[in-house]
């Protein structure tokens, strides 16, 4: 580790705050219909769309009405996207003549998609059409606002009393659409070309190598493509190896513009929810709880990655791990982005986390399978800090002497028996299909490294599926219908198994009526808490992996420095 | 035997050995079914014995001894919380028994329709029926006193032996069945049908038949079977990791681990707490009708405070004659004392003493011949005599005055002055006059009970608004209100204002509490979150309420909330307690399994236990011997001070959060020691 790495850290951190109040007073501006600088141009806008689709503005909707059209919205997001899949190869914009994606791909990559996991089974520029690319574009500016209005909504469910409804889905997509997605790509995108991301929509193009090969040069329109794809937390990134690809990050400038653009609106969230609840403390203490997870597994990750692989330092090779590493990133910036990609869930990568040290490894999982809490991506990483927070808020609430109460609302049976659900199903997930993959044929056929690191491959895959991560460890056959399958129900399961519960716990409190606060009132801010937070996000949430963990990474990282290798590879 | 004499028998041999023999009858399935954490013990106990079993076929001597003791411990773990369990009931089952020999077969006098007296078993009286109780008799069933006064002794119920006076109309007119009538003759309506009486609640209550869960209690056993069903798939998960990983684990270690990991202390002490706190309660004399009232005594925001025998006295004393200029202070003091002599209230005696005390009076009620006594009602709002041809009042800033006018006397105009001063000083003026002439007022003053303005404090501390409710005008009230320290007031109370106070309270989202005797009381104890209604209370009332107050002492409330409190923490703490503990287990436990197959994750056995063997024995016997080392602070309660809810978090936090994660580290190291000391398992690495 030098200084330079660990400072550079800090400051990614210190940045991250700062942004956090104007984006988090924007968010609110937008969503509480104040002005904005941009309504005089949206505005008309947002009212014309209203008028098209028949939506009454100040409709709200219950609980499951606002479930109910997030679901139809995905369903049909799903199925355009897989429609225009199968039948790639007969519609325009094919300057490389790609072949239809297959059915188990199609199902894959349409479900990826759509809950904004964006889990990549295929080589963008060795599978997908311009038209394709732009299709899976489409939903990257879709599927996160999914994320974003559950919040918005579990946030009134929080704030309002005695009342029935969440809000207006329609109105939430739109808004965010017009005042958020559409200006800040439009923005990021050039900002990304003019630091050197090509931007075209021209066929592929053949370069002749010193050596005399010929080579296929691929672009298209990347910058356009990766806004969209860092600010929404999406991760789909055009390149097979997102970040890694030069044309994707051509300068070390450009990986930080992404990396802040995908923390933006997540850290911005926190400041809104303190906004929301007048009590801007409460945002902050979330924000805090979320940053030294964050920082903690940087950090650590930094130093295993820098500390370097002591079977090499046998053999006289000194220095970081620098396997799957792009030189130009060095192992600090690496190990940023890669537990960035793991902790805010955008899931596109700038180096190969399958050749991180097993500490490194442990990281990224252990930011995925504490629930893509830490941080997290649009809405959903802060809607299960909160899910975790009135899980602590009732184990230890009680411990002050009343009914243990978020916010004012009273946690009763209903709020805990949805909280552990949602706690629940993706444990069950994971491991479930973790534990079927290791000892069925299908899965252990697709697992290229034996022992230890297999069982992180696998894990790696299901968390990131039901995480709605999107990147991969790798060293697995993600294209084979054991996993293209399995993922894709982890996916579902993971956005699913979330908003329900979530979306009826707000919909239970919503009709609550808050109580004052008072000295005798659990204090849900403020150092302790975020400790409390913190510590019931790694023992409730975290440490029922551990029999797992043991297997892979630790087992891996011990074995590794008594100098043990797992030998085979395919 | 009353339930203040069975107070020191929690602990007694009997009651341990009652307990004990509870805790295997309690092992039936059915029963253990109530509660998934133990019944998941439970079935990894019988697992773990017929795992025992077939490896003694086999042959396995050191396995089969191993797994042998991972079994006993598993089933001392049901046993222990099945212990704890009885143990809580076994309090509450002695306090039935005592009360059920009270409740013995009664004959009662039913007076039937035409008036003739029949006897009837008490048992078959219904609703409506009357009854008459003589000296010497029990009252057969609750009711109400149409008729007569007596003197009851209620010992059966409140352990208070000094007898009470119950009569007919009033806020005395209750009795309760099983109670003895010591002299005179009432006639009773009956207000219970058999079975309801309070008597029959009282018992059922206690011995648990009707226990319900309370809500917190339902959450929490929601989140404790949730994270059950967690650990349950994360062990049917290890198998096949472990399988892959070419480890070999035992069904006897998965199992150890399940339990170890799952909340086995809070699942084994909970229902303990729950009893142990209904309990506490009825030791301090207090019979809650549901588990839930003592929940939402913890909860309580607001309470609603009666002035007088709350925090003041009951009774004013007079303190000061102020006479009006042209009168000498003796006049007045004579004047007062005359109109007091026959009056037999606390204020009036008084004011007898202090005329007495500062001029040396002599007169006493026989002195007074043929007078003529005015009492005082609440339409005339003042007392008085006419003796002799002098007519003398003493009562009200208004009603007095108005008698004066009556009469063709004035008001001085000093007299206003004086009523407001005392008013002010948070005393009541009595305005004293003769004829058509005011004399002047007396000052009678609040004391203010010993000790109250610091449990006032307490409460604010702890978050809870306190509100005053007095007759007396806002002036008066807002001094006494200053004086003690409650945060609100409610002056010039009337049944509808106290109604609507509550509910305007509980708009605000608070819960209220609050004490009530009267009938008039009724709707708003109906309306209040926690209300605690006194023994010596109306029907009505009692009715109202869902606590029942037996020693009718108006702070009992106070000590309601900290109990409803102490129940909420307790059970807070131990299953924080009880989650930290799995940190530890997961240390001992997970490198134990697979150090086998992965030596170096021997670096993970932070604790140094000896071997996998002694590892895993340890865990399960820590995990088992912490629910009968914490059964005294279960059935205790822990400890509850009135100081902010964030001091109270930061302590309990410390103790029962970071204590619960490093005790375990000390405790399995220390009983692998001793594991390792006497050679119980394999110490082989």
């Amino acid at each position: 580790m030098t200084v330079t790495g660990v400072l550079g850290i800090l400051v990614f951190a210190a940045v991250l705050i700062a942004i956090a109040k104007p984006v988090g007073l924007y968010l609110y501006a937008v969503y509480d219909q104040r002005r904005t600088f941009l309504d005089p141009v949206m505005r008309p806008v947002e009212r014309g769309i209203y008028r098209l689709a028949g939506v009454r503005e100040e409709k709200e909707m219950s609980w499951l009405e606002y479930f109910l059209a997030i679901l139809a919205f995905n369903l049909v997001g799903f199925i355009v996207l897989y429609g225009f899949l199968r039948i790639q190869g007969a519609l325009p914009l094919n300057p490389a003549h790609f072949k239809d994606v297959g059915p188990h791909l199609s199902f894959n990559t349409a479900v990826s998609f759509m809950t904004n996991t964006n889990w990549q089974a295929y080589g963008g520029e060795s599978t997908m059409s311009y038209l394709s690319q732009t299709m899976l574009m489409v939903q990257q500016f879709l599927s996160p606002i999914s994320g974003l209005a559950m919040i918005l909504a579990f946030i009134r469910g929080l704030t309002r009393r005695n009342a029935h409804s969440l809000g207006n889905f329609w109105v939430d997509l739109t808004r965010t659409v017009l005042w958020v997605s559409l200006p800040v790509s439009f923005v990021g995108a050039m900002v990304l070309v003019a630091l050197g991301s090509p931007q075209n929509w021209g066929p592929y193009v053949t370069a002749h190598t010193l050596q005399g090969a010929r080579q296929s040069i691929a672009q298209g329109p990347v910058g356009m493509m990766n806004a969209i794809m860092q600010f929404g937390d999406n991760g789909g990134g055009f390149f097979n190896m997102n970040a890694g690809h030069p044309y994707e990050a051509p300068t070390i400038a450009s990986l930080m513009v992404q990396l802040i653009l995908g923390f933006s609106i997540p850290v911005g969230l926190t400041y809104y929810f303190g906004k929301v609840v007048k009590d801007t403390r409460q945002g902050w203490t979330i924000l805090g709880a979320m940053m030294a997870m964050f920082l903690a597994g940087a950090l650590v990750m930094y130093h295993a990655e820098a500390l370097g692989n002591p079977l090499l330092a046998h053999l006289g090779i000194h220095g970081a791990n620098m396997e799957g590493k792009e030189v130009r990133f060095g192992p600090a910036l690496s190990s940023l982005f890669e537990t960035s990609t793991t902790a805010v869930s955008w899931g596109s990568t700038a180096a190969a986390n399958d050749s991180l040290m097993p500490i490194g490894g442990l990281i990224t999982l252990f930011n995925m399978m504490s629930g893509e809490v830490i941080i997290g991506a649009w809405g959903v990483g802060l809607l299960g800090m909160l899910a975790f927070a009135i899980l602590a808020v009732f184990l230890a609430g009680l411990m002050v002497g009343r009914t243990p109460e978020y916010l004012g609302k009273k946690i009763q049976a209903y709020e805990v028996k949805m909280a552990t659900l949602a706690m629940i199903v993706p444990t069950f997930v994971i491991l479930g299909l973790s534990a079927w993959a290791v000892t069925s044929k299908g899965g252990l056929a697709g697992i290229y490294n034996p022992g230890p690191h297999g069982l992180s491959e696998v894990l790696y895959a299901f968390s990131s599926g039901v995480g709605n991560n999107g990147s991969a460890f790798g060293g697995l056959d993600a294209a084979a219908p054991f996993y293209t399958w399995t993922v894709g129900l982890a996916m579902l399961f993971g956005r699913f198994a979330m908003y329900i519960p979530a979306l009826a716990i707000a919909g239970s409190l919503v009709q609550k009526q808050s109580v004052p606060e008072s000295a005798g009132t659990f204090p849900t801010h403020g150092t302790l808490f975020g400790g409390l937070l913190i510590a019931t996000v790694v023992i409730v949430g975290a440490l029922v992996f551990f029999p797992a963990l043991a297997l892979g990474p630790l087992a891996e990282h011990f074995a590794l420095w008594s100098g043990h290798v797992f030998g085979g590879g395919a | 035997m009353s339930i203040h004499e069975l107070k020191s028998q929690a602990l007694s041999s009997s009651a341990v050995s009652q307990a004990i023999g509870e805790a295997f009858r309690k092992l039936n399935p059915r029963w253990m079914m109530h509660n998934p954490v133990m019944f998941i013990v439970e079935v990894g106990s019988v697992f773990t014995t017929l795992d025992a079993v077939r490896l003694l076929i086999e042959g396995n001597a050191s396995l089969f001894n191993f797994t042998l003791q991972i079994a006993i411990w598993l089933w001392l773990t049901v046993l222990f919380a099945n212990f704890a369990e009885a143990l809580a009931e076994g309090r509450g089952r002695a306090q039935a028994q005592a009360l059920r020999s009270t409740r013995t077969e009664t004959m009662a006098r039913k007076i039937g329709p035409s008036g003739t007296i029949e006897a009837v078993p008490g048992t078959q009286l219904r609703v409506g029926d009357r009854v008459v109780v003589a000296a010497g008799e029990i009252i057969p069933s609750d009711g109400t006193i149409i008729e007569g006064v007596a003197s009851v002794d209620e010992s059966a119920i409140t352990g208070e032996s000094a007898p009470v006076i119950r009569a007919a109309s009033g806020d005395m007119s209750a009795v309760t069945g099983g109670t003895r009538v010591l002299s005179d003759q009432i006639t009773v309506q009956i207000t219970a049908n058999p079975g309801e009486t309070f008597l029959d609640r009282m018992i059922s209550l206690i011995e648990g038949a009707v226990r319900q869960k309370t809500p917190n209690e339902i959450a929490l056993a929601i989140l404790l079977a949730g994270l059950t069903l967690i650990f349950v798939v994360v062990i049917m998960a290890t198998e096949p990791f472990s399988i892959y990983s070419g480890a070999v684990v035992s069904m006897t270690v998965l199992i150890a681990l399940l339990v170890c990991l799952i909340p086995t202390t809070i699942g084994g002490l909970m229902s303990a707490i729950g009893i142990s706190g209904m309990n506490r309660l009825l030791q301090r004399n207090v019979l809650a009708m549901s588990g839930r009232a003592i929940e939402a005594a913890g909860d309580v925001n607001v309470i609603l405070l009666d002035k007088t025998g709350t925090i003041t006295m009951g009774n004013r004393m007079a303190t000061e004659f102020v006479p009006m200029p042209d009168v000498k202070e003796s006049t007045l003091a004579e004047a007062a004392l005359l109109s007091s002599l026959s009056d037999e209230t606390p204020e009036g005696q008084s004011i007898v003493r202090l005329a007495r005390e500062r001029f040396q009076f002599t007169q006493t009620p026989a002195d007074l011949g043929n007078a003529e006594f005015h009492e005082f009602t609440a339409q005339t709002q003042m007392s008085g005599i006419d003796f002799g041809g002098r007519l003398i009042r003493k009562g009200s800033s208004k009603s007095v005055p108005a008698f004066v006018k009556e009469q063709g006397g004035s008001l001085p105009p000093e007299m206003d002055g004086e009523v407001t001063r005392i008013g002010r000083l948070g005393g009541t003026p009595l305005v004293v006059a003769e004829g058509d002439r005011i004399l002047g007022v007396i000052y009678l003053k609040d004391i203010v009970k010993p000790g109250i303005r610091e449990r006032l404090q307490a409460l604010r501390d702890a978050g809870i608004k306190t509100v005053m409710i007095t007759g007396d005008n806002p002036v008066t009230a807002d001094t006494i209100a200053k004086e003690v320290g409650v945060d609100d007031f409610l002056a010039q109370a009337t049944p509808e204002t106290k109604l609507a106070y509550i509910k305007q309270e509980q708009a605000e989202g608070y819960l209220v509490g609050m004490v009530g005797d009267g009938t008039n009381d009724s709707p708003a104890l109906a309306q209040a979150d926690v209300a605690v209604a006194m023994n010596s209370g109306t029907q009505a009332a009692r009715e109202a309420g869902n606590m029942v107050d037996l020693d009718s002492s108006p702070t009992k409330l106070l000590d309601i909330v900290e109990i409803g409190k102490q129940i909420l923490i307790t059970r807070g703490a131990m299953t924080t307690f009880s989650v930290a503990n799995d940190v530890a287990k997961y240390f001992a436990i997970i490198p134990a399994m697979f150090v086998a197959v992965f030596p170096g994750l021997e670096a993970m056995n932070i604790m140094h236990l000896t071997s996998p063997e002694s590892a895993v024995l340890s865990a399960v016997i820590f995990n088992a011997i912490i629910i009968p080392l914490l059964i005294p602070l279960a059935l205790r309660g822990v400890r509850y001070r009135p100081v902010g809810a964030a001091v109270i978090l930061r302590n309990n936090l410390v103790v029962y959060g970071l204590g619960g994660l490093v005790l375990p580290f000390i405790g399995i190291k220390l009983i692998d020691l001793v594991v390792t000391a006497l050679h119980l398992v394999s110490l082989h690495p």
